[in-house]
Order: structure tokens, then C-alpha cells, then sequence
């Protein structure tokens, strides 16, 4: 069964037999607006919890990417690399940004579900 | 994100909102960084065809009497005197040691000079033009009672014409008073994108209904102040405050061309001994256009080094120039380093990217001819 949780930071990780994918939620790519440049991190690269995992800019400004959970980057998705406007179109579908192995599967706990995360993005905003 | 209460709104707030623009501060104003359509294509629109801009933000402001050119050329090194009635012109308020407290655009009607100055300095501005100019018996007069829209693209000309019949026979860098849809309202032919297009002074009562008609003209979009950046920025046009201020010069800031023939001969403008002086031994650093080679934007004060790691300058505007499909910047480098094809390396995220100088603009202007 596949977890889904969400950061404050409005990224996203979901988690699913033994792999986690990460990307930023509809929210932060609505409020970066278009996005232009990517930076993802390698593959083999260790990422601790709330460490800097990828860079995004958008026209307005350039924003990072924490990731939500430590563990290794086993893959990225070049294509956003090459199409950074993907992740406009489909922040939390095809515009996902890396999948990691985690090494601390029990951190997950500490982060929002959807409910939640919902609940979070009202006390934003107006 | 809430917007503070002290926020002043332009004539053009209730449309702003009506049109779904996102409102941010932005020098004392509430003011739109953008629309639904978002800053890419915005700026895209404009380039191809017309964009609608709200700068009522900045300042109009009207000299009248006798001598004030004469009067105005003692704070500014453009020949000002020389201006034909019409014809508007690009400058800059000097200080005393050869840096910019503005920059500005001049026109010359048959009773006085119509001046348009930045948002964020009006206010220093209008208080510097009174000093110098009221004890020459020069009458300064703000306007606050005017609204100020551009209208920018290959297509504003085609757009405004039946609003504005008149506005056709203006050239480029000229204006009248005309009538707009009735209204007496200050054209001129000028802008901040590169583009053919008009600036459009009108009573602030009247500016959303005129703003409305022009936006059911073919092809004319609302543009909000994001895509009015990277245009500008394409364009290779300093924004005041990041790419010039107090402390740089017109000729570090390559606005030479700015300054008329008869003033490098004479002077008698503010840092005019600075300034002159630096016309003929050459500026120590110069203002350039920055090519990043990856795609990666190299924003404002992203330090610049040359091949050896010695840093060398530093960028004043940059970010993504969606019509050049990539990054671009401007900013200062040591004059040993300013032709353009020199290699030099711009500190990213503490990491070394290579990037070229290169010769502004990054889009070529079409204004019109």
C-alpha cells in the first residue's frame, strides 16, 4: 500500500515497497509560477531529513527543495530536467522529482497525510 | 500572504483584482507582479503581440516657465535645451559625485516639460526639482491626479489606433497631448520592453475605462510587473535601484550615449567634474550584458570572477529571458574585462558557472521606425 505525506515546505513523498518518491506539491509549483531551471541531485547521493535535496527556479525567483525523509537518491527524473515546465503541469504526477531508498522508513510518521496537509495550506493564505 | 494596510492602490485596483492579478507590495503601491496567465507568458504575449501595463505607481511631473530646460539641465547631463517640441528623451538626475539619484524620461510640450520619474524616488525627486528649480522662478507641479498605463508590443500600435487616431503619426521617443476615446490624455511613444508601444497619461477617474477598452482590443493581455522586468531586462534597460543608483555613474553604467554632445563639452550638471572626466580616461568598471552558458539564472548579486577565481564584478539584475529561452543578467565588471565575448565565472549556490560578456541587448529592440 503506497503512504502519501506531505512537508511544510510543500514537498511530497510517497512511499511504496520499499521505495519513496519525492516531488513539491500543486501548491509551492502555484506559488513559484513558471518554473525554468531544475537542479536534481545525483544519483547515490545521501540526503538527510530537511536537508537541501534539489533547487528550483522559477521566473520569479529561485526556491530549494528539502527532502522530507534521509536515505539514498536511487533515481531522478531527468525529464523535468530537460522540461522544467512538466513540473507546472503535473507537480504530483509525471513531475516528480527523485526516488530515494529510505534508511529511516519510521520518520515518515512525523509528516502531514492529506487531510492534514490540507488543513495546513488554510491556515495560509488570507 | 496578506498585503500590509498602508499599501497605496493605483486608479486600476478594483480591475487588478477583477482580472485575478496576484498584488504585491512594490514601492509603496499594491501592485500586480502578475496575472493568471503567469510572467512566462505575459512576456511572451507582449513580445508578440500587445501587453497592458499599470504604472500609475510612478511620477509625472510637469516644469513650467520660462528657462526650465535651462533650469532642468543643471541636474541632468542630457541636452535638454536641445529637445524639440515633441520630442521626449532618456536621463538621469546626477549627484555630486557622479551617481544617480534617478533615472527619467523628458518630453517637451508647447508650454512645459513633462517629466516621468520612478515609483520609489517621486518623492525625492519632486523635492530636488523644487530646490533647484522654484528659485528660478520654474513652477514644479506633481500629478498625482493622473493614472499612467503602457501599452507594449508589435501590436499596441494596431490596438490603439481606433481609440486614438492621432497617436499613429507619433515616432519613437515623441509625444502630444491627444485625445483617447474622448479623453485628453499625454501619449507618447516610448517604453520600458523593447517593443513598439505608448505610454498613456490620463485623468485617474478615467483609467479603467480606457484600461477596459483597451483590453477588447485584439490581442492586448494584461501584464503584470514580473513580465515588465524580464523585458526590460531582455532589453538590455536599467532598472533604477538595482543596475544604477547613488553610487554608479553614467558612464560606468554605458549610458554615455545618454549624455548630449554640447553638455560633454561644457558641464554644469551635477558631478559633472566626475563624470566628464571619466568620458575621457574611461570608467574603471563598466556596466554589461551576462550570458550564463547552462540554463541555470544567475540572479542579483551573484559575484563575478574572472578564469583565475578573482572576483571581478558583480550582477545587478538577472533571472530567465523566456523570449531568448534562457538565463540572462546585467551587471558590473573591472573594464579589462568588459568586451564582450570574455569568458568569466559567476558564483552559483557556491559553485563556479561559466558565463560570457556579451553586447546588450539580449533581444533586439523593434521600436518603431
Amino acid at each position: 500500500m503506497t503512504v502519501l505525506r506531505f512537508t511544510n515546505e510543500h514537498e511530497w513523498i510517497s512511499f511504496d515497497n520499499g521505495t519513496a518518491t519525492v516531488g513539491i506539491t500543486d501548491y509551492a509549483a502555484h506559488q513559484l509560477g513558471d518554473i525554468v531551471f531544475i537542479e536534481l541531485p545525483e544519483i547515490g547521493k545521501s540526503l538527510a531529513k530537511g536537508g537541501q535535496a534539489a533547487v528550483v527556479e522559477s521566473v520569479k525567483a529561485a526556491s530549494e527543495v528539502y527532502s522530507p525523509a534521509s536515505g539514498t537518491v536511487t533515481a531522478i527524473n531527468q525529464a523535468i530536467a530537460d522540461q522544467p515546465g512538466q513540473v507546472n503541469e503535473s507537480p504530483e504526477g509525471e513531475g516528480w522529482f527523485y526516488k530515494m531508498s529510505l534508511s529511516t522508513p519510521g520518520e515518515l510518521s512525523g509528516l502531514m497525510d492529506k487531510d492534514a496537509y490540507e488543513a495546513y495550506l488554510k491556515t495560509l493564505d488570507h | 500572504m496578506s498585503l500590509p494596510d498602508d499599501l497605496k492602490t493605483t486608479p486600476l485596483y478594483a480591475l487588478h483584482q477583477e482580472l485575478g492579478g496576484k498584488l504585491v507590495p512594490f514601492a509603496g503601491y499594491a501592485m500586480p507582479v502578475n496575472y493568471p496567465m503567469g510572467v512566462l507568458k505575459e512576456h511572451l504575449h507582449t513580445r508578440s503581440q500587445a501587453g497592458l501595463f499599470d504604472v500609475s505607481h510612478m511620477g509625472v511631473v510637469s516644469l513650467i516657465g520660462q528657462g526650465a530646460d535651462k533650469a532642468l539641465e543643471a541636474l541632468v547631463p542630457a541636452d535638454i535645451c536641445g529637445l524639440a517640441v515633441g520630442r521626449q528623451r532618456y536621463t538621469q538626475f546626477t549627484n555630486a559625485r557622479g551617481g544617480m539619484q534617478d533615472d527619467l524620461m523628458v518630453l517637451r510640450l508647447p508650454d512645459r516639460l513633462s517629466l516621468v520619474v520612478n515609483a520609489s524616488c517621486k518623492h525625492e525627486d519632486i523635492a530636488h526639482l523644487k530646490g533647484a528649480l522654484e528659485p528660478k522662478g520654474i513652477k514644479v507641479v506633481a500629478h498625482p491626479e493622473l493614472a499612467l498605463l503602457a501599452l507594449q508590443g508589435p501590436k499596441a500600435a494596431e490596438a490603439f489606433a481606433p481609440l486614438a487616431p492621432e497617436a499613429a503619426r507619433l515616432g519613437f521617443m515623441s509625444g502630444a497631448e491627444i485625445k483617447v476615446m474622448g479623453i485628453a490624455c499625454l501619449v507618447t511613444r516610448s517604453g520600458y520592453t523593447g517593443e513598439d508601444g505608448y505610454e498613456i497619461a490620463l485623468p485617474a477617474e478615467k483609467a479603467e475605462e480606457v484600461a477596459r477598452a483597451l483590453l477588447k482590443q485584439p490581442g492586448v493581455a494584461p501584464i503584470g510587473l514580473g513580465a515588465r522586468d524580464s523585458l526590460r531586462l531582455e532589453a538590455g534597460l536599467c532598472l533604477y535601484g538595482s543596475d544604477i543608483d547613488q553610487t554608479t555613474s553614467p558612464v560606468e553604467a554605458d549610458l554615455v550615449w545618454t549624455i548630449g554632445k554640447r553638455r560633454r563639452e561644457e558641464g554644469g550638471f551635477a558631478g559633472d567634474g566626475i563624470i566628464l572626466a571619466q568620458l575621457k580616461a574611461g570608467a574603471k568598471r563598466k556596466r554589461v550584458g551576462i550570458k550564463p552558458e547552462g540554463r541555470a539564472p544567475a540572479r542579483a548579486h551573484t559575484i563575478i570572477q574572472d578564469g583565475q577565481g578573482r572576483v571581478i564584478g558583480e550582477i545587478t539584475s538577472g533571472g530567465f529571458g523566456p523570449s531568448v529561452d534562457g538565463p540572462v543578467a546585467m551587471g558590473y565588471v573591472e573594464a579589462a574585462h568588459a568586451a564582450p565575448g570574455t569568458s568569466v565565472q559567476l558564483i552559483v549556490r557556491d559553485k563556479p558557472m561559466p558565463a560570457k560578456i556579451v553586447a546588450l541587448p539580449f533581444f533586439p529592440h523593434r521600436y518603431f521606425k
